[in-house]
């Protein structure tokens, strides 16, 4: 129960650093967080105390049981969350970095062509 | 031939990336020649709907077993959706041929466009809520880039912007995958849909899934409380792009799979929270959009108004709702796809988006002037035209649910849509036109062409209400809505 807990803390850090913070690199280290908090989450769905990984092989034939495996699915959608993060990680960096070069600071306050 | 909607696109992108150095057109001709057959196809797979009595299509990817594998679902709410995005992708494709030549790397945008175009309509086709997350993704993504495509100073921050809020609710909308999964132990959409209806399913799972739900998709289809990127995201985007995402992502992305999810999966069958957030986006984008001095970014607040329109008439779930919702929503696509492509010709021409410099330029681009006319008389809802007929049955939907109240709202904020785009027309088009641009020219054929279709479409769409054309096009998406959690047994029933 306290792994899920502090997966619940670890999503409201993320989601404290967007909405408050104000550089630009704080903002997208936030949504990293919020993303490997969902992905906890993930794979604490696919956790069994004292399983095994959900691999059959030639050896010990007889304690492989799917009962004593841990659940392979969420670990594959972790995977593919994973890359997902990766790829607006990297553009939101390189948006970032063309930001900077244009406003010459992180500061969002500072970057305020457009208004609401 | 469900997987063909993907393949499509996914392929000319690639095409598109490995031939454009043989010839200088033959990434234009690709493009257009992938999106007109996308469109083909999409009528191909309505007629095939149409002579099988609209049973859904069900494609299983790799052959795997039903609930194990990923599941395609062709039924009559997807075609409805794939007909209207195809349609507005090979329309802003034809746009953006010439509209696309002041930017330098064409055929970035073409591969990138192509790729946002089959991430709508994977999401549109996927009968797997993981799949749905993923081309969510994909298309957030691609869209985030095509916005950024300018790299100037505004257009990198709203992408900035865009794709934060949307990063944020992707993490909701994989949240509620990820509860689901535990609670059902399924991905597969008609597979949760059956597990729900029959077990009786805790109310508590099923509000905070709602809730998720509501946050994700409200976000990605900027609903009132969540719609701060979509003024900035709109404008700062090249004109065809701005075109793309106001009639179809945000549609696609947002609103169907909102419907999909909330209707069929989880089997909410009137929802008050979309009716109250219906009514504060309506009111709260009409008002906004009459203060606006920059062209495209009143488009973009009437967009939030609109959208408003359709959320409301779906949260009312009376079959006369849905129906006017799903109208509602093929009559904006066509007549914003149209406006946004106008505004996109008067940038092209002069330069210019503040509407205090601008005027009289009737004159000087007549069929601009004149498809900008009927789309904004189709848009605010006057007779004759398409969005005329969509607003009425919405009205008549709030009154025959007894939301009196709301109708009232609905017939305030339409008159005040109407005088938003008069104050457009009277300053962009009418008046007199100042010095500078005594000698600018009709924008070239290609755009021309593009503006013409949606306008002859935002004539004619009010058709769509005769009853044997009704019955092709919406009745049966209609019916898969009202069907609610009856999706799952119908799905289950065709899977060859």
């Amino acid at each position: 129960m306290i792994d899920y807990f502090l997966c619940i803390v670890l999503f409201c850090v993320g989601l404290y650093a967007i909405l408050i913070k104000r550089n630009l690199i704080k903002i997208i280290i936030g949504l990293t967080i919020m993303e490997y908090a969902v992905n906890l989450f993930l794979v604490l769905i696919g956790y069994k105390y004292n399983a095994t990984f959900p691999i059959f092989s030639r050896q010990n034939v007889a304690t492989q049981q799917p009962l004593n495996m841990v659940d392979p699915l969420p670990q594959a959608m972790v995977l593919t969350a994973i890359i997902i993060g990766l790829a607006v990680t990297v553009i939101l960096v390189g948006i970032a970095i063309r930001l900077y070069e244009k406003y010459k600071t992180f500061d969002i306050a500072e970057i305020r062509k457009l208004k609401g | 031939m469900i997987p063909l909607f993907i393949i499509i696109p996914i392929a000319s992108a690639f095409l598109i990336s490995v031939l454009r150095k043989l010839h200088k057109n033959l990434p234009d001709i690709l493009a257009t020649l992938a999106c007109l057959l996308l469109l083909v196809l999409s009528f191909v797979a309505l007629y095939m709907l149409h002579i099988t009595n609209y049973k859904p299509f069900v494609y299983k990817l790799g052959g795997w077993e039903f609930p194990l594998g990923i599941t395609m679902v062709l039924d009559g709410l997807s075609v409805l959706m794939l007909i209207v995005v195809n349609f507005v992708a090979l329309i802003a494709i034809i746009f953006s041929i010439s509209y696309m030549e002041k930017y330098t790397d064409k055929n970035k945008y073409f591969i990138l466009f192509m790729i946002m175009l089959a991430s709508m309509n994977g999401l549109i086709t996927t009968g797997d809520i993981f799949n749905m997350y993923v081309f969510l993704e994909v298309g957030t993504i691609s869209s985030c880039v095509l916005i950024a495509f300018g790299t100037e100073k505004e257009e990198l921050e709203a992408s900035f912007k865009y794709l934060v809020l949307s990063t944020v609710a992707s993490t909701f909308i994989l949240l509620s995958v990820a509860i689901i999964y535990s609670y059902t132990s399924s991905l597969n959409m008609a597979d949760i849909s059956l597990t729900l209806s029959k077990g009786s399913p805790s109310s508590i799972v099923i509000g905070f899934l709602t809730v998720l739900f509501i946050t994700g998709f409200g976000i990605k289809s900027a609903i009132v409380p969540f719609h701060a990127w979509l003024p900035d995201a709109h404008p700062a985007a090249p004109a065809p792009i701005s075109a793309m995402l106001s009639s179809v992502l945000i549609k696609s992305l947002g609103i169907y799979s909102l419907l999909r999810l909330l209707f069929n999966v989880l089997g909410v069958t009137s929802s008050n929270i979309l009716v109250v957030l219906g009514l504060l986006s309506m009111v709260a984008g009409g008002f906004l959009a009459i203060y606006q001095k920059d062209l495209k970014r009143l488009l973009a607040y009437s967009t939030i108004s609109q959208i408003g329109y359709i959320i409301f008439a779906f949260g009312l779930g009376t079959p006369l709702g849905i129906l006017a919702g799903l109208f509602h929503l093929v009559n904006h696509a066509f007549a914003k796809l149209l406006l946004f492509l106008n505004s996109g010709a008067v940038v092209y021409a002069t330069e210019e988006r503040n509407m205090d410099n601008l005027g009289g330029l009737r004159q000087k681009m007549p069929v601009t002037a004149a498809t900008s006319l009927i789309g904004s008389m189709s848009i605010s809802g006057v007779p004759p035209f398409g969005g005329f007929w969509s607003k009425l049955l919405i009205i008549f939907a709030a009154i025959q649910a007894g939301k009196f109240s709301a109708a009232g709202i609905a017939i305030i904020i339409s008159i005040v849509t109407l005088s938003y785009y008069l104050k457009l027309q009277k300053k962009v088009f009418f008046g007199k036109l100042p010095e500078r641009w005594q000698n600018i020219k009709e924008v070239p054929l290609a755009m021309v062409f593009s503006m013409i279709i949606p306008a002859v479409l935002c004539v004619f769409l009010g058709l769509l209400l005769l009853p044997e054309v009704k019955a092709i096009f919406l009745d049966p998406a209609v019916e898969v809505i009202k069907n609610g959690v009856g999706y799952g047994s119908i799905i289950l029933q065709n899977i060859k």
